[in-house]
């Protein structure tokens, strides 16, 4: 680790210590990218009116994906407006880019967010080149999420890939014996409690528009599956036959759920309407069939398996047909999730008695393993397929953790107390001014 | 062929495995400091049943004595089979649900805390499952057994080695009532 490295990681950890106060999950992190893009965050004219400073916020996210070295902007003046900005005292700072921004005040409560990203390579031009400029509408209450957007969209204009700060994770605490599911923003802020119980919760779901969750609950001591609404927390039943109902998968479409019965044998997967009706059984085996995952473009589903003698992963059409095998290596392959872009799909591999989070090409069928601890499982991609966050135990407690789609760099989130488990990593969110 | 009662037999297996010169320990190695705790009147001679006996009438399914007061069928890391030892188990509810016709149970099938939660769901199913087929062979009506699966989510034991879990891979009878 570089020096410089070591700089970086102690801003780092006093950041969040400052900023992550409030916060449910503690974030910390435990690698970072080869190479490191180098970025100024200047304090944001106005923001210090609100309780949400959105620059720091910013920083925050970019710091926490490993991928940005933040560039120190003590004893720089914030430029206001870009003829401001001194592009070869920026560049001699190291920064590559730097993101500036005033928050103006509207009537009615609203708040513009003028927001640019200025290239601060180039150090001979006359003129200043910008790379992004936004004007966000927004409110002292959306302050948080329009300073996520920001960090996107500075992320995907420096590496070239989309952003995935403005955007929510859900997962299950157990505290004492009661069971809680959460929805929280992507740094661990502004956790809610979706629904809680005193008997198990497990496998939420997002729908693909981020209205709903999907989940499996044990209050009627068997599981039952629930599609509930977040924004008016209307909980409807949408599969509760005999036996076990679980594994709910929501279609890209979000027209209809993959999921797993056991009224008819062993676990089987089936599809339904998103409302419950339309019960269609698409395997036919006395086999374990179950964890049913779509493909992106709707065509396919990833499933786990024991009909060959142990639990594997197969893909089959979405329709039903015939499915094909699709892990070799060693005896226990389950929890396949297709990655966004549909190359790839992660999953959770045993080897020598350790579970472990593992991509696997689809062309190549390469297999790289992503982490080295023993007690993984759960594994979701962040919407931009740059992430997997996942379930794991340290000191015998459940916490969750998150890896870069290349194994580099490494998070870790937990509670203050009680276990953490179940995450499932939601769509890209839309402003809501 | 004079009968010989079966605990006199195995006493006498037990005395000649011990006078075995082979396996006879080496004498003296601990001080004998029992004798003056010894009770007055040697135990055996005392015949007073310990527990009174069972009523004719107490349900089977409670009595401590009754093969049906165990509940537990235990397995093998990724195995659903149910093994020799606890045949006669799932034979003697088989025999009573056969018997009982009005009896109803449920068979909460549970894994150890490792690997996928939702496998885990599907395996304790398939564990309570197989319990059901041999309890349907010997005679129970398929509405008197409802198979559930409970996964990794209550664990028996709460530690995280082969001691807890080996407790936790089971299929739990619950009786409707209980």
């Amino acid at each position: 680790m570089t020096s410089t490295r070591f700089a970086f990681l102690g801003f780092f950890l006093l950041s969040v210590a400052a900023f992550h106060a409030r916060a449910a999950l503690t974030i910390e992190i435990t690698g970072g990218a080869s190479l490191q893009i180098p970025v100024a965050i200047a304090p944001f004219a106005g923001e210090e009116a609100y309780r949400d400073k959105l620059s720091k916020i910013v920083m925050a996210d970019l710091a926490r994906s490993g991928l940005f070295k933040l560039i120190d902007t003590g004893g720089m003046v914030p430029p206001r407006m870009p003829a401001d900005v001194k592009v070869a005292e920026w560049k001699a700072k190291g920064a590559t880019a730097l993101a500036m921004a005033n928050v103006v005040p509207q009537a009615g409560g609203r708040i513009e967010v003028q927001f640019r990203l200025i290239d601060t390579v180039r150090p001979d031009i006359a003129q200043v080149v910008q790379l992004a400029g936004y004007s966000l509408p927004t409110n002292s209450a959306q302050l948080r999420l329009t300073a996520h957007q920001i960090a996107d969209i500075i992320f995907e204009k420096l590496t070239g890939n989309p952003g995935a700060f403005a955007s929510r994770i859900a997962y299950i605490t157990k505290r004492g014996g009661t069971h809680e599911l959460q929805v929280a923003d992507s740094d661990g802020f502004n956790a809610q409690t979706v629904f809680s119980s005193r008997e198990p919760i497990v496998s939420p779901a997002w729908s693909p528009d981020g209205t709903k969750l999907a989940y499996v609950a044990f209050d009627q001591k068997k599981p039952i599956i629930y599609v509930q609404t977040l924004a008016t927390g209307k909980r409807q039943t949408i599969s509760n036959f005999k036996g076990n109902n679980s594994a709910p998968a929501w279609s890209p479409d979000g027209r209809q759920l993959a999921i797993v019965l056991s009224r008819d044998s062993t676990a089987q997967i089936y599809t339904v309407n998103a409302d419950g009706s339309g019960l269609k059984r698409l395997t036919q085996t006395t086999s374990i069939d179950t964890e049913p995952n779509w493909s992106p473009d709707g065509k396919y589903l990833l499933f786990t398996s024991d009909r060959g003698g142990s639990p594997q992963i197969y893909r089959m059409p979405s329709y039903g047909g015939e499915p094909v095998r699709l892990t070799f290596e060693g005896s226990y392959n389950v929890s396949p999730r297709y990655s966004p872009d549909g190359k790839s799909f992660v999953f959770i591999q045993r080897e020598s008695g350790k579970f472990r989070v593992a991509v696997q090409d689809f062309i190549s069928g390469q297999v790289q393993v992503l982490t080295d601890s023993s007690l993984d499982e759960s594994p979701s991609w962040a919407p931009n397929g740059k992430m997997i966050l996942y379930a794991t135990a340290m000191l015998g407690r459940g916490v969750l953790a998150a890896v870069s789609s290349d194994g580099r760099v490494k998070q870790r989130l937990s509670t203050q107390a009680g276990d953490v488990r179940e995450p499932a990593w939601g769509p890209l969110l839309k402003a809501k001014p | 062929m004079k009968r010989i009662p079966l605990y006199l037999l195995i006493a006498t297996l037990l005395t000649a495995c011990a006078s075995d010169p082979t396996t006879t320990q080496p004498s003296a190695q601990v001080e004998d400091r029992t004798q003056g705790q010894q009770p007055a009147t040697p135990p055996s001679a005392d015949t007073r049943p310990l527990v009174p006996p069972t009523a004719p009438s107490a349900n089977p399914l409670q009595d401590p004595n009754n093969i049906l007061s165990q509940r537990s069928v235990f397995y093998d890391l990724d195995s659903f089979d149910v093994k020799p030892e606890y045949k006669a188990l799932v034979e003697a509810h088989g025999n009573y649900l056969a018997t009982n016709p009005k009896a109803k149970v449920f068979l909460q099938g549970h894994a150890d805390e490792r690997g996928s939660r939702e496998y885990n769901i599907a395996l304790g199913q398939k564990r309570a499952d197989g319990v059901r087929k041999i309890l349907s062979l010997l005679g129970a009506k398929e509405e008197q057994v409802e198979a559930v699966s409970f996964g990794e989510e209550k664990p028996r034991a709460d530690c995280h080695d082969e001691s807890c879990w080996s407790q936790n891979r089971r299929t739990d009878f619950l009786y409707q009532g209980e």
